[in-house]
């Protein structure tokens, strides 16, 4: 028997291996939703720049849909009340869609307002050069955006990996997943929570220093303000 | 158009009392979560000031507390207070209590956070301004800096709490029965007379939740684009 006291280290030994995989496919799961949620947010946000008809309206009724319902009942809708329409997904694919469907409108929020922070008379002095769209979205317009919005981009990619853990819930063997089944089998709360902890930190805490790094040099380069 | 609503599954939701079910599940998780925004909005206050206050030591602790409950998954904290509080101190908390006190717990660092924000966001000059005015300090904080902070403060706390219903669905995973496991229990009574049960409930779960927090954020929207 173990005392709340202390911790057995051969059982963190043993449990390493399981964690060390289970955070594996929370970090992979989490990598390839956010890949997807950016590729959605930048396709959203310049629907909405350009104000394209109809379609600008579409993607304003996602991101409120998208912002207003927590990702644990998108997740259960899309695994549990999809393949009911014949439309099947395995629980990965439904791990992945649901954190595009997720995270694409908080990146088509990070990516609007830096869009919009670009001043209007950028665009027609590149027109007034012989731009075309394209030409002044891609080399005028987009990398100024982009640094205005890396602090929210950051933001968002550390609150997407920690709404992974959710995943649990639709059977991915995430970390969540092996701590809980981990507790239930052996009893080992104190070293199961104490591992849990201990690789949510290694997966989210360099990403959150970058991020308070890259914060503080936008403060500092204060692009022109 | 009824097929496709027995298709669908959605007439059982207008068997016996499953629509009421589903409803009374919501607001236990609402319940939760406005139990705690009522406990984060005052203590979120005072944690902000004292963010702003010349104590390093104080703004050191509150910083690090700040960073702890930031960097974690809420589930996370969830099994640290329903799990590991059972453990390591033999306490032997409810799912609601547990859940409680963690979204207490987050609220407070969160709302301190936005109040720490809205404080310093006042320009100093306001102060020097008012002092050159004449006005005592008392009437400094009452005329010319509250009412100020309350305007940028209000549309970010009411977001916040809507995050805050958001992720009260996670309750469901430390045992809570809310509207997620309502839902399953009407589900698993039904697979057999109605195969996509599943489609029709969990879709209704998910309105509701759209119905809860979206006239929230519009408000936030709203009070933002009034008062900036």
């Amino acid at each position: 028997m173990k005392g709340c006291d202390g911790m057995d280290g051969e059982v963190i030994m043993s449990y390493l291996p399981l964690y060390g995989e289970a955070a594996l496919l929370t970090v992979k799961l989490g990598v390839i939703g956010i890949v997807f949620a950016i590729i959605v947010g930048l396709f959203c946000s310049i629907i909405q720049y350009y104000k394209v008809p109809v379609v600008r309206r579409i993607v304003s009724v996602y991101i409120e849909i998208s912002r207003n319902t927590p990702l644990l009942v998108q997740l259960f809708f899309i695994f549990y009340g999809l393949p009911r329409l014949g439309i099947p997904t395995d629980a990965e694919t439904c791990g992945i869609a649901g954190l595009a469907f997720l995270g694409g409108s908080y990146m088509a929020e990070a990516f609007r307002s830096g869009l919009e922070s670009v001043d209007k008379i950028q665009t027609e002095s590149a027109y007034s050069l012989g731009m075309n769209r394209l030409q002044t979205m891609r080399y005028v317009i987009l990398p100024q955006a982009m640094s205005v919005s890396i602090p929210a981009f950051v933001a968002n990619v550390i609150f997407l990996l920690k709404e992974t853990s959710v995943f649990s819930a639709i059977s991915l063997m995430d970390l969540m997943f092996t701590a809980k089944d981990l507790m239930g089998m052996d009893h080992n709360t104190v070293e199961c929570l104490f591992l849990l902890v201990s690789f949510y930190l290694l997966i989210l805490l360099p990403i959150s220093i970058v991020g308070t790094v890259v914060e503080r040099r936008m403060r500092r380069a204060g692009f022109g303000n | 158009m009824p097929d496709l609503v027995t298709e669908l599954g959605i007439d059982v939701l207008f068997k016996g009392t499953n629509f009421l079910r589903l409803l009374g599940g919501l607001w236990s998780a609402l319940s939760i979560s406005l139990i705690a925004v009522a406990i984060s909005i005052p203590l979120g206050i005072i944690m902000g000031v004292l963010m702003t206050s010349k104590s390093r030591i104080i703004k050191a602790i509150l910083r690090v507390y700040l960073e702890i409950i930031r960097i974690m998954p809420q589930l996370v904290l969830l099994f640290l207070m329903f799990f590991g509080t059972t453990r390591a101190f033999g306490w032997d908390i409810s799912g609601e209590t547990a859940s409680v006190i963690v979204f207490a717990l987050w609220g407070t660092a969160e709302m301190g956070d936005l109040v720490r924000g809205a404080l310093i966001s006042i320009p100093k000059h306001q102060y020097e301004s008012s002092e050159a005015l004449g006005m005592t300090s008392a009437q400094t904080y009452l005329y010319i800096i509250i009412p100020q902070t309350v305007r940028r403060l209000i549309p970010l706390s009411i977001n916040l709490i809507t995050r805050m219903i958001k992720t009260t669905s996670l309750v469901l995973m430390i045992g809570v029965v809310e509207v997620l496991k309502v839902a399953q229990q009407i589900i698993e009574a039904n697979r057999m007379t109605s195969p996509n049960v599943a489609f029709g409930i969990y879709l209704t779960v998910f309105v509701l939740y759209f119905l809860a927090c979206w006239p929230i954020s519009l408000l936030a929207k709203y009070l933002e684009k009034k008062w900036s």
